[in-house]
């Protein structure tokens, strides 16, 4: 269905650029731009950046305004007076630092438990072969298609029986089984070239040497990328932790910024907008260290041997 | 796990070792440990190895992935309320409820809209964004971490922060909105509207995921086609529809399913958006209805139902959804 509808709006997308630069679009391929093209490139970069960069900062602004300069209008882009105390606020006003270790004890475990299992299992349906190899994959591939929420009746039914309620292991081992990650890996180890695999065991590497000296050097990158979205989407994860707790004990920064908005009749939001920005830097630190490795990750991925 | 592989290595280097010897003829036979190693393990060497590898990411998917899907399908035949220990057995009547009731159709809505208008517009976008920033200009890699960056930033946070941008009084896009004379749309209390703010939400915090798929994808073609296709001198619609598109093609299938899924199962935003509302049930979709009855209403039966009948849609369009890329592949 979408990959129809979205060839289709992607070519009338694209449609829309020789149109309007007919004689550049007909003489350069993609890399040779024509002036046009160029101009019309940086005009597109500059939109997409501030489509993205201005509700950035608008939502930093917001948390250092003072209270009666946030309803005012027309809105006010600069925070004057400077009013860094709606971070000792909200800090004070939630467990903050409660939240925070728990968000990072969640992700943590979740996070690697998944990186693990998802590189081995990757492994083993890869170069491995057994009987039974293809159903075992597609058994594992399948649990993608199984939404959160068909499971987190029955799940929450068994985990509240274990007593795991409030608990760490309740909110990490129901979500710590991969499916794309294996998925992902699978596909990386089966690009390998195959000769330098044969060549590694020839030399007599065992499984583990070939997947630690061989497979996992060439797969770098790609893990990495599986990486990097298994912790943001660990620490991004909000139902489960939601459901599973009542809570400073294990409600994680973004369970308990949802818990802040609710406190208040009408949200205040200088407050409000600091909680935001803490629960949002660490990761984008996290991104602003990572993501060179990923995109550099992405772009030598494709160089292949 | 390390145990179980060097014993059945070194027991298949014993029982294949004379076979193999041939192939792999690389150390000096007078070396006492020097055995050639087999080419490959055996049989039932590799077969324990894989089920040691294998098992505990099974047990974990078995256990809170299936069990609960059919648990699921059996509590839908039910009146359970989420904490008594007694479920009566209703048999249809859940889904007779279902299709009779009036904010069905409502629920429905909301998410066919939501999901298509995520699925289509990020996508497009995604891959409009990579093909331009694929091109050598000035700057790109700061752009390309811009668009990412919001995918890194959790919904919940998001949704928080762009309930206040979307502030019919004295948020960002009214006052924008205002700079050209318009007057703000009530994004909290028009049920449209309120469906706008977070579909546009939901797109503005997910397009960079499609979007670093299809860059990583364009930077993984194949470069002799684009030369092969400059030197034909084929222009650049000609160019992206016969070349670029056709070596995309397994990257648009893999984005159409898990953009589809990841967006179908989206609670985070209109939590913290909307709660559901406005008006009872404006951005209400199938997965927020599932938590609603649930969880608020205590009627875990009735979610059941819902949940059921959402993953029988889905797998429906799934399906429809690997048929076509199954003809485009043969076409």
């Amino acid at each position: 269905m979408s990959t129809t509808t979205m060839g289709r709006a992607a070519r009338s997308d694209k449609a829309a650029k020789p149109g309007k630069t007919p004689k550049a679009g007909a003489q350069s391929a993609i890399q040779g731009q024509g002036r046009v093209g160029k101009v019309f490139g940086y005009a597109a970069m500059v939109a997409v950046l501030l489509v993205i960069a201005v509700p950035l900062f608008w939502i930093v602004v917001t948390s250092f305004k003072a209270h009666d300069h946030i309803y005012v209008r027309p809105a006010e882009y600069l925070p004057i007076p400077f009013t860094p105390e709606n971070y000792s606020d909200v800090t004070t006003r939630i467990p903050f630092a409660a939240y925070f270790r728990n968000s990072v004890v969640i992700t943590f475990f979740a996070a690697a438990i998944k990186i693990v299992l998802g590189v081995l299992s990757a492994y083993a349906l890869s170069l491995l072969r057994f009987p039974g190899r293809n159903i075992l994959f597609i058994v594992i591939l399948a649990a993608l298609m199984v939404p959160n929420q068909i499971t987190i009746i029955s799940n929450f039914a068994l985990v509240a029986q274990l007593g795991w309620k409030n608990t760490f292991q309740g909110i990490i081992i129901p979500l710590a089984g991969v499916a794309f990650g294996t998925f992902l890996m699978r596909n990386q180890f089966l690009s390998l070239p195959h000769e330098i695999i044969e060549a590694a065991r020839m030399d007599g590497a065992g499984p583990f040497k070939l997947l630690w000296r061989v497979v996992m050097p060439l797969s770098w990158p790609t893990l990495v990328a599986f990486s990097l979205i298994t912790i943001v989407n660990e620490w991004n994860e909000y139902l489960w932790p939601f459901l599973m707790s009542d809570d400073e004990r294990t409600a994680p920064l973004q369970v308990g910024l949802t818990m802040l908005q609710n406190n208040d009749g009408v949200t205040n939001w200088g407050p409000v907008m600091a909680g935001t920005v803490l629960t949002i830097l660490p990761v984008l630190l996290l991104f602003l260290v990572l993501q060179r490795q990923m995109i550099k990750g992405l772009t030598s991925g494709a160089v292949k041997s | 796990m390390f145990t179980v592989s060097s014993l059945a290595g070194r027991a298949d280097a014993a029982d294949s070792g004379a076979v193999t010897s041939h192939v792999g003829e690389r150390r000096d036979p007078r070396v006492p440990f020097g055995d050639p190693p087999p080419r490959r393990a055996g049989r039932k060497g590799e077969w324990l190895l894989a089920a040691g590898l294998l098992i505990p990411n099974l047990i974990l998917l078995v256990l809170f992935v299936y069990r609960p899907l059919v648990d699921n399908f059996r509590l839908s035949f039910t009146d359970w309320n989420i904490s008594s220990p007694q479920a009566n057995y209703v048999g249809f009547a859940n889904y007779i409820e279902w299709f009779g009731r009036d904010d069905t159709k409502t629920v429905f809505f909301n998410t066919a809209v939501f999901t298509f208008a995520t699925v289509v517009v990020s996508m497009a976008l995604g891959l409009a964004l990579a093909l331009l920033l694929d091109q050598k200009l000035r700057g790109r890699n700061l752009v390309r971490s811009v668009v990412f960056a919001p995918f890194v930033i959790s919904g919940a946070a998001i949704g928080v922060a762009f309930q206040f941008v979307f502030d019919p009084s004295f948020g960002l896009i009214q006052d924008l909105l205002a700079k050209i004379g318009i007057a703000s749309p009530d994004f909290y209390q028009k049920p449209g509207w309120a469906l706008f703010m977070v579909t546009t939400t939901y797109i503005w915090k997910n397009l960079g995921y499609s979007f670093v798929i299809y860059l990583a994808a364009l930077q993984a073609r194949r470069g002799d086609l684009d030369e092969a296709a400059e030197i034909d001198g084929a222009s650049k619609w000609t160019h992206f529809r016969k070349v670029l598109l056709p070596q995309l093609r397994p990257t648009t299938f893999f984005l159409s399913i898990t953009v589809l899924l990841s967006s179908v199962q989206v609670f985070d935003i209109i939590y913290a958006m909307t709660r559901g509302g406005p008006i009872g049930n404006g951005t209400m979709t199938l997965v927020f209805q599932v938590y609603h009855e649930t969880f608020v209403n205590q009627r875990a039966g009735y979610g059941a139902t819902v949940a059921t009948v959402m993953f029988l849609i889905l797998l429906v369009v799934t399906a429809v959804q690997v048929r076509f890329m199954d003809k485009g592949q043969r076409a």
